[in-house]
């Protein structure tokens, strides 16, 4: 969508669109990084905080500039904590492809009985589950790390749950703000 | 449709989620969390395997280990260290063993003892 383009030839319709992106994407880095620097208890335990804008998006906007804030979020951070292609940055790409993968279908779920807590449980165990097959494909290639999936499944419902109680309560005190610039 | 989401309270749908999602975790800790009960007995003498047994036996085991000899006894599916010549006995005092994967080494007279499944692919065995 953000084309750069398609932007100096019609500005009106894409540059918002771009400028939104960018500004949503900016804050999910800035979140992520907050969280890369803060201590985890365990690797690959995080709460995933970023991905609270990636559900706000989705909600406030549309599929493909969630999934863009997700990406450009996931690259940009990894340049600038210097783990481009580093197996950090593969779990990190994993899981927010297979966490995009899983909104894709969840956005379609009965929003008078699905709020985002759903959409954030999912998410974060899409997450957890692109990041454990990069570990057993790729870096730890035995079944040694089976006994801790618990433990990281479990995390993935907890921060699930917190997160997506976070993007409920942010889309409800944000209401709609951006829909009537959207048009 | 989206008078819902304005209050942000977990709906229907979500307490459903977070409920599969529980039982969901609770199934893997159960699997990959096993207290199976352990099939077979392996017993190690410094580097090498002293022999294997089966827990479906009563049985005591002498070995002969550097410093003495160390009484290990299999009982109704589980293993102990009985006796041995050590002077912490810190062996004797882990006491039964009855899960797979649970372990315990004299380290003085070089014996361990772990409690394998039935389904663990051995490179080789001798009894």
């Amino acid at each position: 969508m953000p084309n750069s383009t398609k932007n100096s030839r019609i500005e009106i319709h894409t540059s918002p669109d771009d400028h939104r992106i960018a500004k949503l994407a900016a804050l999910a880095i800035g979140l992520h990084l907050i969280e890369a620097v803060l201590p985890s208890p365990m690797p690959g335990v995080k709460p995933g905080i970023a991905n609270i804008i990636t559900l706000f998006v989705l909600y406030r906007f549309d599929f493909a500039t969630a999934a863009w804030v997700s990406l450009l979020r996931v690259f940009a951070s990894s340049l600038l904590i210097a783990n481009f292609l580093s197996p950090t940055f593969a779990l990190s790409l994993a899981g927010a492809l297979l966490s995009l993968a899983t909104l894709f279908f969840a956005q379609y779920l009965p929003r008078r009985y699905f709020s985002a807590i759903t959409l954030s449980v999912l998410a974060a165990f899409a997450h957890m589950v692109g990041q454990l097959l990069v570990v057993r494909f790729w870096l730890i290639p035995h079944a040694g790390i089976a006994y801790l999936i618990p433990v990281f499944m479990t995390a993935a419902l907890v921060f699930g749950v917190v997160n997506g109680l976070l993007t409920n309560y942010l889309l409800r005190i944000s209401p709609a703000k951006f829909d009537e610039d959207k048009g | 449709m989206k008078g819902a989401l304005r209050c942000g309270k977990p709906l229907l749908g979500d307490f459903l989620v977070i409920v599969v999602g529980l039982i969901f975790v609770a199934f893997l800790f159960k699997t990959l969390w096993h207290n199976e009960q352990a099939a077979k007995l392996q017993i190690r003498l410094g580097d090498k395997i002293y022999a294997t047994y089966s827990l479906d036996q009563n049985r005591n085991i002498d070995i002969q280990g550097p410093i003495g000899i160390t009484r290990v006894v299999i009982a109704d599916g589980k293993a102990r260290f009985e006796s041995s010549p050590c002077p912490n006995q810190y062996c004797v005092h882990q006491g039964w063993l009855s899960h797979k994967g649970q372990a315990a080494i004299c380290l003085p007279n070089q014996v361990s003892l772990e409690l394998l499944g039935g389904e663990k692919p051995f490179d080789s065995l001798n009894y």
